[in-house]
């Protein structure tokens, strides 16, 4: 084996496959070392009994560049989908829940009003979303030194905004762009269960309630980085997905080694050398790509010494505080939500009844407190994917899987995480689930709880953040992960970023590799 | 007063002290005799005792003391504090010893200067910072990451500088033996009256002098005791003008005056790099450890600087305060002075300043336009200043080791 290669990347997440891929297919000879016995990170089909295995992180494809799939020809190396455009459910406990299709709105409370008003509303938000959209394929621009590439973008963008919106619409996506979802959303519909759904896309994954102002930008971004909002759920879990990119970065002669826990990234006069792995062996490569987060990489894997002090005070700074948990149900029998339609359980399902409701639940999180009514994101994959359970753990054949993301459960619990609050967590999160499904509990057989402490120790997620860095204007775009850093370069020769914790951040998206490769590949021909 | 905070030993009462008064501050005071101080950090410090032009020449031609007190002082201490001051200023600090002093200067990491001042190597791994500006949140933010205490130590140490022709033989007869062996920046501890003091052979006057460093409590035992020695050989205290007189005349930058602090400007093109300030030889890029500004620095050297610091030898006998420079009489502003005097010693009318690039090479000639006033009038001349390299006063005494007897 050698350990000798052009590039090197520290961490096989789904971003760090990418990236590799895309360097190999451009010639380089790239080896990809990821500290777990699998690749993927947060993208990632597990067990979670001996008889079942599902997505343990990431559940829902909506945000995987189409362009990286046809690249990568993932679909040749075996990307298949459970379901697609799965519609979402917000959950009522009276059982007139609301199901969202696109811009179409079912149940029974929906108005003509609130339709039309979503249609519209869905309408724009497309058309903000397709401006935003071209602020993500792009690595930022670096606006204090444009390139001839940023040139031709910023004018292209400019046009956009202005011509390509119009005078009406450029108003309203600069009025809104600031807002809270809260008032939007109070501002344009009645429905409560509307609201509460588009205040959960707002806040999802970070420490925003309903009421934080500069969500709205998070749910656009949101909205920019999904393939026109459908979701999907693949077959096989979220690790088939990077099953078939990493059959595609093999195949372009892409170095894949797991159980390779990088120790220290070296650096020599001031530039990268290569890496010491745990068990003390030494790969070496002049260009070394981190898809591990920037705090991690620059204080833990190379050390704040061999970068300035005002980068290193930068990044101590960047926030990363989980505020998600993972839920894992197995059920002895399918679950009865007040009798929802059993087509729509095939989709995504939420508890977020009202914009108000997901505003309480977000106060706990701001004293480091648990939820007392925790929001929650679900599929049951085991409707429409034979692959989660490999036979019934009571043998009749009917088991199923509730695969929930919690809300909200901080990172920096009060007192820290122990046994204790655990199963007061779980308690609380199966309390709100009967609310909405009354008989579940009797259907319980299993219990898996990943807190945010939990994600950080399996995926390697610091303070459990799986967007490697809050998505908050601040630390977004030109100012992603920290000013002056945001083209995959950290300050230091030979090293980059390609995870999320680089534009345009976390979920499994692949633009963050993507960038990053082309980046790092312009830079060489320069 | 809040009982928690009393209890926690919180100071709470800080703010009714309105300023403080150095340890040397009443045996300065028996020399006063017109009543000019002013506000140094958090002390009060005297301008003139008596006449700029006698304590001016006390430093040049007898012994002055200087009180430096004020002067932010820190101490940084642990396993890794070479390599943090290493990291923090652009000189090479592996290259001074335990014993030995550094001119410093530390930027931020767009390679503009936050300030200049001296690190005292007392230890293996320990140093002592001195400098003009408050450092400690910079300390703060440099030391993430390295296995370094750091504490600010103003108050706790008294500091005197001691500078004129006949320092060392004072100091000899203070019974400091071998104190003439020192070299210009070594450091010593000698023993006094049962404690320790630091004696390093550095100053701000460009000539021989020494700075002296003792606990509060031992400063008039230290001030009486050079006087005793010294009662033969015309030792006076001095104030901030006479100081100011002779570090313009060494050619000495000052922070506030000469530059601005990164850290304090708001304005674009208002910092300065080491470069722009003429500190070529205190940058070693290839010392092969990062540094605060390097890449910024690299890149100022590929693509050029914007400012030149100059020393300029300006014609006739008014200073040019406050004066913009010109590329020609009536012509083009390209600068100004930031600092100027009559330079007894070197008997010329001096400069400090900048020029914007690429004007200003040794050997250039500019224009000053100075403004004047007589009697409520205001007169202008226009003086020729030719830029020059050298400082115009450097004493070949400062750097004699042994100085010269007398
Ligand atoms: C509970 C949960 C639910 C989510 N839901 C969704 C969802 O529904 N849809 C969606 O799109 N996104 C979702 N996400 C977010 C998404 O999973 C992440 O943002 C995304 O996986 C980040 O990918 P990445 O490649 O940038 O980083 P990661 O996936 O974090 O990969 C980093 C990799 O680096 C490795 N590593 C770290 N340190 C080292 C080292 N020293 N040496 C070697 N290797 C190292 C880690 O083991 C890991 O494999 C969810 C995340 C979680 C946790």
């Amino acid at each position: 084996m050698t350990n000798n290669y052009d590039i090197l990347i520290v961490g096989g997440g789904h971003n760090g496959l990418i990236c590799a891929a895309y360097l190999a297919r451009a010639g380089k000879r790239v080896c990809v070392l990821e500290a777990r016995g699998s690749f993927g990170g947060a993208a990632a089909t597990e067990a979670i009994t001996d008889k079942c295995r599902a997505s343990t992180g990431a559940q829902f494809l909506y945000q995987l560049h189409p362009q990286i799939i046809a690249d990568l020809a993932l679909e040749k190396h075996g990307l298949r989908y459970a379901r697609r455009n799965l519609p979402t459910t917000v959950l009522a406990t009276d059982g007139k829940h609301l199901t969202i299709n696109h811009d179409q709105l079912t149940g029974e409370n929906v108005s003509a009003a609130d339709q039309q008003a979503f249609s519209e509303f869905m309408d724009e938000m497309q058309a903000f979303a397709k401006i935003i959209g071209k602020l993500i394929d792009q690595p930022p621009m670096d606006i204090f030194d444009l390139d001839w590439d940023d040139k031709i973008n910023s004018v292209k963008l400019g046009w956009a905004l202005r011509f390509g919106l119009g005078k009406t619409r450029m108003r309203e996506l600069l009025r809104i762009i600031g807002m809270t979802m809260f008032d939007l959303a109070d501002e344009k519909f009645d429905n409560d269960l509307l609201k509460g759904a588009l205040s959960f896309d707002s806040v999802l994954g970070t420490q925003f309630g309903a009421r934080s102002s500069g969500n709205v930008l998070k749910y656009l971004f949101r909205h920019a980085l999904s393939n026109k909002s459908e979701m999907d759920l693949p077959y096989g879990g979220m690790g088939s997905v990077v099953n078939a990119i990493e059959k595609s970065a093999a195949e372009a002669g892409v170095g894949l080694r797991s159980n390779a826990k990088v120790k220290s990234i070296d650096v020599e006069n001031c530039r990268v050398v290569g890496v010491t792995l745990e068990n003390g062996e030494k790969l070496i490569a002049g260009t070394v790509i981190s898809n591990t987060d920037i705090r991690t990489t620059v204080l833990d894997l190379v050390g704040s010494r061999h970068f300035e002090a005002d980068f290193v005070h930068a990044t101590t700074n960047v926030r990363m505080r989980g505020v998600a948990a993972k839920l894992h149900l197995v059920l002895s029998e399918a679950p009865d939500f007040n009798g929802l339609d059993p087509e729509l359980m095939k989709g995504r399902l939420l508890i977020a009844p009202s914009a108000e409701e997901v505003e309480l639940a977000y106060n706990a999180v701001k004293y480091g407190e648990l939820s007392e009514r925790p929001l929650m994101e679900i599929s049951i994959p085991s409707l429409c994917d034979d692959t989660v359970f490999d036979g019934d753990s009571d043998g009749d054949g009917d088991c199923h899987l509730l695969n929930a993301t919690v809300q909200y459960a901080p990172y920096a619990l009060k007192g820290g995480w122990n046994d204790e609050n655990r199963a007061e967590l779980i308690e609380r999160c199966i309390t709100q689930l009967e609310r909405y499904s009354p008989d579940i509990r009797g259907k319980i057989q299993h219990v898996e709880l990943l807190t945010p402490l939990d994600l950080e120790k399996r995926f390697g997620l610091k303070a459990g953040d799986w967007d490697h860095g809050e998505m908050a204007l601040d630390q977004m775009l030109i100012l992603r992960p920290v000013p002056g850093s945001s083209r995959y370069n950290l300050p230091l020769d030979g090293l980059h970023l390609c995870g999320a914790s680089a534009h345009p951040g976390g979920g499994v998206m692949g633009a963050a590799g993507r960038n990053a490769a082309r980046m790092i590949l312009k830079g060489e021909a320069k | 007063m809040n009982n928690l905070a009393q209890n926690a030993g919180i100071k709470q009462d800080h703010y009714l002290q309105t300023i403080k008064k150095t340890p040397f501050y009443n045996r300065q005071k028996e020399w006063d005799k017109v009543n000019q101080w002013h506000r140094w950090g958090e002390y009060t410090v005297c301008d003139v005792f008596e006449s700029i032009a006698k304590e001016y020449f006390a430093i040049r031609n007898s012994a002055s003391l200087f009180d430096l007190t004020p002067m932010s002082k820190y101490r940084i201490k642990g396993p890794d504090a070479l390599a943090f001051m290493n990291r923090l200023v652009t000189r090479d600090m592996s290259k001074i010893k335990v014993g030995r002093v550094a001119y410093v200067i530390w930027c931020d990491d767009a390679g503009q200067v936050l300030d200049d001042g001296t690190i005292f190597r007392l230890g293996e791994n320990e140093y002592r910072l001195c400098s003009q500006e408050r450092q400690l949140e910079i300390l703060k933010r440099n030391a993430i990451g390295f296995d370094v205490e750091f504490w600010e130590e103003t108050d706790e140490v008294a500091a005197i500088s001691f500078q004129g022709p006949v320092t060392c033989r004072i100091l000899r007869n203070m019974g400091f033996s071998d104190v003439e062996t020192l070299k210009l920046f070594d450091l010593r501890y000698f023993d006094f009256q049962g404690e320790q003091i630091l004696i390093s052979r550095t100053g701000f006057t460009g000539d021989l002098g020494y700075e002296l460093m003792v606990s509060p409590d031992k400063a008039e035992a230290l001030w009486d005791a050079i006087f005793e020695a010294g009662k033969d050989y015309a030792v006076r205290p001095i104030g901030g003008n006479a100081l100011e007189l002779a570090r313009v005349e060494a050619g000495f930058l000052q922070a506030g005056v000469d530059f601005l602090p990164a850290n304090e400007t708001i304005r674009p093109g208002c910092t300065r790099s080491p470069y722009e300030l003429g500190m070529h030889w205190l940058v070693k890029l290839d010392k092969g450890v990062t540094f605060n500004g390097r890449r910024a620095l690299i890149n100022e050297q590929k693509n050029g600087s914007r400012y030149r610091f100059v020393k300029l030898d300006v014609e006739g006998n008014k200073t040019a305060c406050n004066a913009y420079l010109f590329d020609r009489k009536n012509g083009k502003s390209i600068g100004a002075t930031t600092s100027t005097a009559w330079a007894p010693s070197a008997k010329k009318n001096v400069a400090l300043g900048y020029v914007e690039m690429p004007h200003g090479k040794s050997g250039d000639v500019v224009w000053a336009e100075i403004y004047y006033q007589k009697e409520l009038k205001w007169n202008r001349v226009w003086a020729k200043c030719l830029v020059v390299d050298k400082p115009f006063w450097d004493p070949e005494r400062k750097r004699l080791t042994p100085p010269a007897d007398f």
